[in-house]
């Protein structure tokens, strides 16, 4: 069974009555996620998706109602650590953050919250978790991707579809993708995720595409070299980016010598990871 | 969002950290005043937002209002790392006795804020990092808790601060720790915190740098944003909520995603070429949005070529294309353009293109290949 978000995924939609939140719900349904309940504070006691979907008031009672283990967040910046907070709170498992924007402040606060708790925070500014054929958990569009033996990590958005696509025109499958999110401070980074695919018997391999930005490519490094016996494929986007400015993701910046493409890959490479040097490139050295 | 000095100083006055008495001046007269008022020896600071003020002579220590004024006309025409010096601050000179460091940023390692402090301060605390590590205290901060007064005392013992100081450094650092989360900073520095002759703690430096995702929760920190000091591209681009950065390349890029706009930088790199900046149009690249970036790319007259990247994941691809032809239509660009749309209905949005004069690529790799070509004058398919 695919890691994370497979058969046994109960999802809630935290958000569901916006426009954002609509819509993914409804891909991710046509998909074949089993999603339960939707969560939109005032707005409890209606329905949507043609009367599929109940909403309900808090995570609290979609959760006694319908026993979801899975949460998926569309609220916006400034609501979305509440949401994070309530999912914990209510014992949903995993939560999946879409939002963009969460001040660094208060997702260190998330991150301090959730150090002692059961649950598993992917995000924010997420594209979501897939696991082809199964059922997703977010925005990743469904059709770029089959199912099959690569297990992909990602910082990034369309960088990781590219990637997707790219497998896909070469008839290699996915077991699942993660994109863990483009800030600064996310929930799961590389190191936490990395156990579940070694683990995983529909993975056979990993890639892992990284950014500039943080030291997370440099820990997985060290970890691939203690712990991981599949092999590991790695894009890392960034190479030429200028220090000091911030590329797009809030995360994506090189502060004084840290964070650098040039370090990363040089660690990655260290610990025997082929590193692409362009998107297309991992193909080629997956297969 | 970087401040100022003399807006960082503001802020550390108002919630309790000593600053030197001073004032800022737009023009050299101004300075002079200023100068008199305070008496006796002041200090004249260009007003960038860049390091290495000091050595690019940006800052001068004059003896007299008149050596003020002299000073202060020199600074106010310079470029510091090609940005224009418009205002100086006039500080009143400080007796110094030792420099310390003191500030607070991230640590993305350990998920927590932590405030770091240094014996050896006025310099680029990075080299000190790495040249003299055991010079550098570092203590993390539970968020969820806050700074505790033992914590800053751990500092203090750590710098070898001298007892009678401690009470009034825990002071300034909880107030820096006060600043860092209610103005949500990212980095909050004292740099160099001095101790004064007559045994006082005086911030003379200071940096703040406010996190950007939290702008909209402090509208009064936003008006501090100096426009002057930032490229005109990067301040409309803004406007549209793109997401632009200027380099110094010949080959714009007008990419959807943060990750894949990098990628593409990247690539055109590896082709031999030279981006000329990194845009995300984010989702959806509607014509509108589409225009804008191109008028932006535009604007800088080193563009060569464009390269157009476009992944359509719930974007289709020929909604991307015609938003593509109406912005073309609108700005008509001079320069040779590589599109490549991938994804979803790629292959009808590349139909809709076939009829323009605008070259197409299937892979990245070959995108960034013409692009390259084109930008040294090779061989396009632009007729005009």
């Amino acid at each position: 069974m695919a890691i994370l978000v497979n058969q046994d995924t109960r999802l809630i939609v935290q958000g569901i009555t916006g426009h954002e939140g609509l819509f993914h719900a409804g891909q991710m349904l046509a998909y074949g996620t089993n999603i339960l309940a939707g969560v939109s504070p005032g707005k409890g006691g209606s329905w949507e998706m043609q009367e599929k979907i109940p909403v309900f008031d808090s995570v609290k009672l979609a959760v006694e109602a319908t026993g979801a283990n899975t949460s998926v967040i569309f609220v916006p910046a400034r609501a979305a650590p509440d949401a994070i907070y309530e999912a914990a709170e209510a014992g949903i498992g995993l939560v999946v953050c879409i939002t963009e924007g969460i001040p660094v402040l208060e997702m260190l606060r998330v991150s301090a919250y959730l150090q002692n708790r059961k649950t598993r925070l992917i995000g924010p500014n997420s594209p979501g978790i897939i696991s082809p054929g199964i059922a997703k958990v977010g925005i990743i569009p469904g059709h770029i991707t089959t199912r099959g033996p690569i297990g992909i990590i990602s910082r990034s958005g369309t960088l990781t579809y590219e990637v997707l696509n790219a497998l896909k025109r070469s008839v290699i499958g996915v077991s699942t993708c993660v994109g863990i999110g483009g800030d600064p401070i996310i929930g799961n980074s590389f190191i936490d995720l990395l156990p579940l695919y070694e683990e995983d018997p529909d993975t056979d391999k990993i890639v892992l595409i990284g950014e500039i930005g943080g030291s997370d490519e440099e820990r997985a490094s060290e970890y691939i070299t203690n712990n991981m016996t599949k092999p590991v494929v790695a894009f890392i986007a960034g190479r030429i980016s200028p220090p000091g400015k911030r590329m797009g993701h809030a995360g994506a910046i090189i502060e004084g010598s840290s964070g650098s493409a040039a370090s990363k890959i040089q660690t990655l490479e260290n610990a025997g990871v082929k590193v692409a040097r362009h998107p297309e490139e991992v193909v080629d050295l997956i297969a | 969002m970087k401040l100022h000095e003399y807006q960082a100083k503001h802020i550390f006055s108002r919630f309790g950290i000593p600053v030197p008495k001073g004032k800022i001046a737009n023009t050299a007269s101004e300075a002079k005043q200023i100068a008199a008022e305070l008496g006796g020896k002041v200090v004249i600071k260009a007003q960038v937002l860049v390091g290495g003020r000091g050595l690019a002579g940006g800052i001068r220590l004059a003896k007299n209002p008149s050596e003020a004024e002299t000073l202060s006309a020199a600074i106010l025409g310079m470029e510091i790392k090609g940005l224009p010096v418009q205002r100086v601050l006039v500080d009143e000179a400080a007796s110094i006795s030792k420099e310390l460091y003191l500030g607070i940023t991230v640590d993305r390692v350990l998920r927590c804020p932590v405030i770091i402090a240094s014996s050896t301060g006025g310099v680029n605390i990075e080299e000190v990092a790495q040249t003299t590590p055991q010079k550098i205290i570092k203590v993390p901060i539970d968020p969820l808790l806050g700074m505790r007064d033992y914590q800053a005392r751990e500092l203090a013992v750590g710098i070898d601060l001298p007892r009678d100081q401690w009470r009034a450094f825990i002071e300034i650092t909880r107030n820096l720790w006060n600043i860092y989360t209610s103005q949500d900073a990212t980095l909050a520095e004292i740099n160099p915190l001095v101790l004064t002759k007559d045994n006082t703690l005086i911030a003379l430096d200071g940096k703040i740098t406010i996190d950007d995702n939290a702008l909209p929760l402090h509208p009064d920190l936003a008006e501090l944003r100096d426009l002057d000091a930032e490229v005109p591209e990067e301040i409309e681009a803004r406007k549209y909520g793109l997401s632009y950065i200027k380099l110094n390349g010949s080959i714009g890029c007008l990419v959807n995603g943060a990750g894949l706009a990098m990628a593409t930088m990247d690539i055109i790199k590896l082709q031999g070429g030279e981006p000329a900046n990194f845009l995300d149009i984010g989702g959806g690249a509607s014509a509108d949005r589409v225009a804008a970036a191109l008028r932006i790319i535009l604007q800088d007259k080193n563009v060569k070529a464009i390269l157009i990247n476009i992944f359509g994941g719930l974007t289709r691809c020929d909604e991307v294309a015609r938003g593509i032809l109406t912005a073309m239509g609108e700005i008509k660009p001079q320069v040779p353009i590589v599109i490549r749309l991938v994804g979803t209905n790629a292959e009808e949005g590349l139909k809709l293109l076939a009829g323009s004069n605008m070259s197409t690529a299937e892979t990245l790799l070959e995108a960034a290949e013409k692009a390259v070509s084109y930008a040294r004058g090779g061989e396009h398919g632009d007729p005009g």
